[in-house]
């Protein structure tokens, strides 16, 4: 057995070390926000839980290091634009479906942080009873549908869940997010493609933060953005800064829209940037600091806080005050979920199947 | 003598056979630029270049798909699943290619399919799973489940080896707390040979992965509380089983306990029950018994998790009941 | 090309497919096909393609026609009736037979026959395959379409249909590794373009720029599914902006069309500028199989393809230009026929396996290391 490799001539290699890798994956030009029709009192809602996704992710990366939370740790540092600006866009009982970086959108939602610092705890009074942990939840009141572990899965789940929402005649959107590396996968394929086809009111919000663990965009598929995807399953498609949480609200209300005029799935590109690791333990040392340091600087908070205050909705001062409110708030859940109790260990028997009470 | 970790000796291993034989190459998520997720492929794109450590997108069925079309050509592939939870994703690549192809027209499918299983560590359902029987129910493939450092390097090598497609399950619990000494030669562990890791003549627990050293702890204590003599068998590769040693142990002690981590219904412990049952009965001076995790998904919280994992006081509650027979 | 007909339009309005508005953001350019000229084949070769095309007609339809409804077949029959156009312009431009850096290699699906037929695989041995025997191509480890051989660089798909695509991937990368210009062919039906295997098979080779030709048969129905519901993109080479790499959609009924597209393709991945996806709109002239008699298929659509049949047309063009003569097609007709009388006389001569060889060739034999040496039949890539 000989023929291995050849010295023949070599051919061009696909770009797998990235070059310029900053350049390409550096934030897109900053155009100034623009409010798409919010009253002042909305608008400061939308900071307002953008600030306590920021406080509460916060809040568990102090316990994680102080090793109380059980299992990993995924922020949404610079990311709380989508998942806040996306759900808001949303009516009460739309569906909603969050992936592990979409704290936010939950707390759009209503689930209150005590709930997610019980998950991520492991305690008994948690949704899941402790039987899983970060956002692997449902809350089907509120009309959420957690996700699993496996990326692309909730795509045709949510489809699903869309097209019997028609056969009850609903006019429930369905949203659900997806990562730069998800896209990948053969179930989001399967998923947008079945959407597609029946023609249901799917958002698709695809949330581009440069990095799958510590593969790049360019190592990943090899288009420019992720929109022109939306043509290539029949779908309306757009890219938008994720960053910008008016650009997110405003992109997902007109998807929204469309859905409900029976006009079927939207694919929304959110561009962003993933500033800190996988998770928490990941150092990303395979991410140029320059890069990191770009995107710092639209911050989608800061970005937001300096509009409102520019457009005279707030005040450094008022702004302040909001995270000031939140503090004894998420201080006061932490140490309620600290203080409950772990679940008994015969829980570990309890529910795989249907049991009648 | 520098001691060296499971999960190093699992690098190692790679390591050689990528210097020895040009064929093999690792596909798979974060493989080259991270190192893998565990670092089992740490320093290896230096080494071996982006030809051979190919950082993948997210697409385990298409990992395992181009594994086969390379090694149909010739290649001798190594796949990673980052957590062996996903390997689901490419089931039927797996079980339906792979597994069915020199059956079907005679062409083989020489490849690994690699990665972490097994519980303990918060992991949640999707972090922990043991999906070991999927695939011994499948013809064509072979599984292996190695509990030492010294096993780990030399199975990932008779796997790479291997004409036939290897399912490879290292045990994510084991990877930093086992180190041993290893061999500087070139040496392999054979698939289909258990191994004998403590002798009695009272009781044989027979086991695998992560439950050998629980197994090992629960024999210490009988020899010591109870001077009932364990004989520890580790099955190392679950298809093909080590028939011969299974039967031996049963013959040598007519007492038998399987222990996995797997799940009760449908584990390998079952089989190995029926093949007692078949060919040695005569020999039984007590029901096989089993200790297992029970029938759920793998709980997250500790003290479900706890509930959920066989260990060692669990193993002496039925070695007990055994030993009384 | 795929619109509404009676049976695809589901009658109620709701949820059918409409048009879509462009992306707001400009997308790359995915890259053309090709630019130079691609020379026509010469005479020889439309011969060669003609002769192809005849043979893997008469070849399938005495499997369906004749055959199957003896009760001599085992198991299912899928033809790739009305299809020939696009495996034989395809498979003409496989390069064959200049030994394993050189080769190219390729995973036909089950409307693909005369790629079989190309790559040198006897019809006899075909027939073999198709009623169970011994010396069929898997020994009667599996039925119809399901064979392969290494040696004719043909890789057996399985039903799943999708599952082929990354494999053919695979393929594609150990050309990359080993530094040369061969191609990989990958042959799949519309309805195939649906599976997650596929999405994930393409954007492996587009973003490794691997050297794969992908090749879809759109005939428009997948079983009783009409293309209208399977996606809803107008065109299966729409989906190629989504991976960033050309698409193109042709007739597949031009065999010259076919031939001119996957030339360029391969030229282009041969150059080392990564995948294509080729569509060839055609139509399933057949059931799904054998047993289905696609009664939900509009006759009138059977009657509109039927007058753009790929063999006639090429057939009046080389009339036409005077290649070929009725008499001298009469008598490739009736020696294409001789042949198939005897490969089946062959065939059905052939031994059944031993019902031990039921376990068999599961795992290799011979031990670890012990070589790649062949097993029994030897279908090894050396």
């Amino acid at each position: 057995m000989s023929a291995v490799l050849k010295k023949g001539r070599k051919r061009p290699a696909a770009p797998a070390r990235v070059p310029d890798l900053a350049a390409r994956l550096g934030p897109p030009p900053a155009a100034p926000m623009k409010n798409p029709g919010l009253s002042r009192a909305r608008l400061l809602e939308l900071h307002a839980f953008m600030r306590l996704n920021r406080m509460l992710e916060d809040k568990l990366s102090a316990l994680y290091r102080q090793g109380k939370i059980v299992g990993g740790l995924y922020s949404s540092l610079g990311q709380e634009s989508i998942s806040v600006g996306t759900a808001y866009a949303l009516l009460p009982d739309d569906l909603l479906a969050p992936m592990i970086r979409n704290i936010g959108s939950l707390l759009v939602r209503g689930v209150p942080p005590l709930t997610l610092f019980l998950q991520f705890l492991a305690r008994h009074d948690a949704p899941t009873g402790g039987k899983d942990g970060t956002l692997h939840f449902d809350d089907l009141e509120r009309s959420i549908i957690g996700p699993i572990s496996v990326l692309g899965t909730l795509i045709p789940v949510m489809t699903g869940a869309s097209l019997a929402a028609r056969m009850r005649g609903e006019t429930r959107v369905a949203l659900t997010y997806i990562g730069d590396g998800g896209t990948s996968t053969g179930d989001f394929h399967e998923g947008l493609n079945l959407a597609a086809v029946l023609n249901l009111p799917l958002i698709l919000i695809v949330e581009n933060n440069g990095y799958a663990y510590s593969t790049p965009t360019p190592s990943q598929y090899a288009v420019e953005s992720l929109a022109a995807k939306g043509p290539a399953y029949g779908v309306a498609s757009e890219s938008v800064d994720g960053t910008d949480v008016l650009a997110v609200y405003d992109a997902t209300r007109r998807a929204a829209e469309r859905g409900r005029r029976g006009e079927g799935p939207t694919l929304l590109e959110c561009r962003a940037f993933r500033r800190r690791g996988h998770a928490e333990h990941d150092d990303m040392r395979y991410v140029p600091r320059d890069l990191i340091a770009a995107w710092e600087k639209r911050d989608p908070l800061d970005r937001f806080e300096a509009f409102l205050v520019e457009e005279g909705h707030a005040t450094r001062a008022s702004l302040r005050a909001v995270a000031e409110g939140f503090e004894p708030v998420l201080e006061d859940a932490a140490q309620k979920a600290l203080a409950s109790p772990f679940p008994p260990p015969e829980e570990a028997l309890r529910d795989v199947y249907y049991e009648a009470t | 003598m520098a001691l060296t970790t499971y999960v190093e000796a699992i690098r190692q291993g790679i390591w050689e056979e990528m210097e020895r034989d040009k064929r093999v190459f690792i596909l798979g998520e974060d493989v080259g630029v991270y190192g893998g997720a565990f670092k089992v492929t740490e320093g290896m794109l230096a080494k071996f270049g982006e030809d051979r450590v190919i950082d993948t997108p997210i697409s385990e069925s298409a990992i395992v798909g181009a594994a086969i079309g390379a090694a149909l050509l010739g290649m001798r592939p190594i796949a990673e699943m980052q957590f062996i939870d996903f390997i689901s994703c490419a089931f039927d690549q797996i079980t339906n290619f792979a597994a069915k192809n020199r059956y079907r027209w005679g062409a083989g499918v020489p490849m690994v399919i690699r990665g972490p299983s097994g519980g303990g560590v918060h992991g949640g359902p999707y972090h922990s799973q043991n999906p070991e029987m999927y695939f011994v129910h499948t013809p064509g493939l072979k599984v292996v489940a190695p509990a030492t450092a010294y096993d780990a390097k030399g199975l990932i090598k008779a796997a790479i080896r291997d004409e036939d497609p290897v399912i490879y399950l290292e045990h994510k619990y084991l990877y930093r707390r086992i180190k041993e000494e290893l061999p500087k030669e070139d040496y392999v562990v054979p698939i289909g040979v258990a191994a004998v890791r403590r002798e009695g003549r009272d009781l044989a627990i027979l086991t695998y992965g992560a439950m050998l050293y629980q197994a090992l702890e629960a024999a210490e204590v009988l020899a010591k509380e109870e001077g009932v003599e364990t004989e520890v068998v580790d099955l190392r590769s679950l298809l093909p089983l080590d028939k011969d040693a299974i039967l031996n142990a049963a013959k040598k002690t007519g007492k038998v306990l399987v222990v996995h981590e797997d799940t009760r219904t449908g584990g390998i412990a079952g089989e190995i029950a029926a093949i007692i049952n078949e060919e040695v009965f005569e020999y039984l001076d007590g029901p096989v018994l089993r200790v297992t995790a029970p029938d759920t998904p793998v709980p997250y919280s500790p003290p479900l998790e706890e509930f959920f994992l066989p260990n060692k006081e669990k193993i002496l509650k039925a070695a007990r009941q055994l030993a009384a027979y | 090309m795929r619109h509404g007909t009676a049976a695809a339009s589901g009658g109620k309005g709701r949820g059918r497919p409409r048009a879509v508005p462009r992306p707001e953001v400009p997308a790359r350019p995915a890259g053309r096909l090709d630019d130079e000229d691609m020379p026509a084949p010469d005479d020889a070769l439309l011969l060669k393609m003609l002769h192809s095309m005849k043979l893997t007609r008469a070849l399938e339809y005495r499997i369906e026609r004749k055959l199957y409804r003896q009760g001599k077949i085992v198991g299912g029959v899928y033809v790739g009736r009305g299809q020939e156009a696009i495996s034989v312009g395809a498979a003409v431009h496989i390069r064959r037979g200049e030994g394993e850096d050189r080769d190219d290699i390729v995973s036909p699906s089950h409307r693909d026959m005369a790629v079989f037929l190309m790559q040198g695989v006897p019809p006899e041995r075909i027939l073999a395959q198709y009623m169970g025997r011994k010396t069929g191509l898997t020994r009667g480890r599996d039925g119809n379409m399901h064979m392969g051989d290494l040696r004719h660089r043909l890789v057996a798909f399985i039903s799943h249909l999708g599952d082929s695509i990354p494999v053919a991937a695979g393929c594609a990368l150990t050309f990359v590794m080993r530094g040369t210009d061969q191609v990989s062919f990958c042959f799949f039906g519309e309805g195939a373009t649906s599976r997650g295997d596929w999405h994930e098979g393409l954007n492996f080779a587009a973003v490794r720029r691997l050297p794969v030709v992908f090749i879809c048969n759109n005939n428009q129905y997948a079983y009783s599914t009409h293309v209208s519901r399977q996606m809803r993109v107008e065109r299966v080479s729409d989906r190629a902006a989504g991976y960033g790499i050309p698409g193109e959609t042709a007739d597949g009924n031009d065999l010259l069309a076919v031939y001119d597209r996957v030339g360029r393709a391969v030229r282009r991945a041969r150059r080392g500028e990564g995948p294509s996806l080729l569509e060839f709109v055609t139509f399933r002239m057949t059931g799904h199989s054998a047993h289905d008699d696609a009664g939900y298929v509009p006759k009138s659509e059977f009657e509109e393809w039927g007058r753009k049949d790929p063999i006639e047309r090429l057939q009046s063009a080389l009339l036409r230009r005077g290649l070929v003569d009725k008499p001298s097609l009469a008598g490739m007709e009736a020696r294409i026929e001789a042949d198939l009388d005897e490969a089946v006389a062959w065939a059905e001569r052939q031994p059944y396996p031993e019902p031990e060889e039921c376990l068999d060739g599961v795992y290799h034999e011979g031990g670890p290391g012990a070589g790649d040496g062949p097993q029994g039949e030897s279908t090894a890539w050396r």
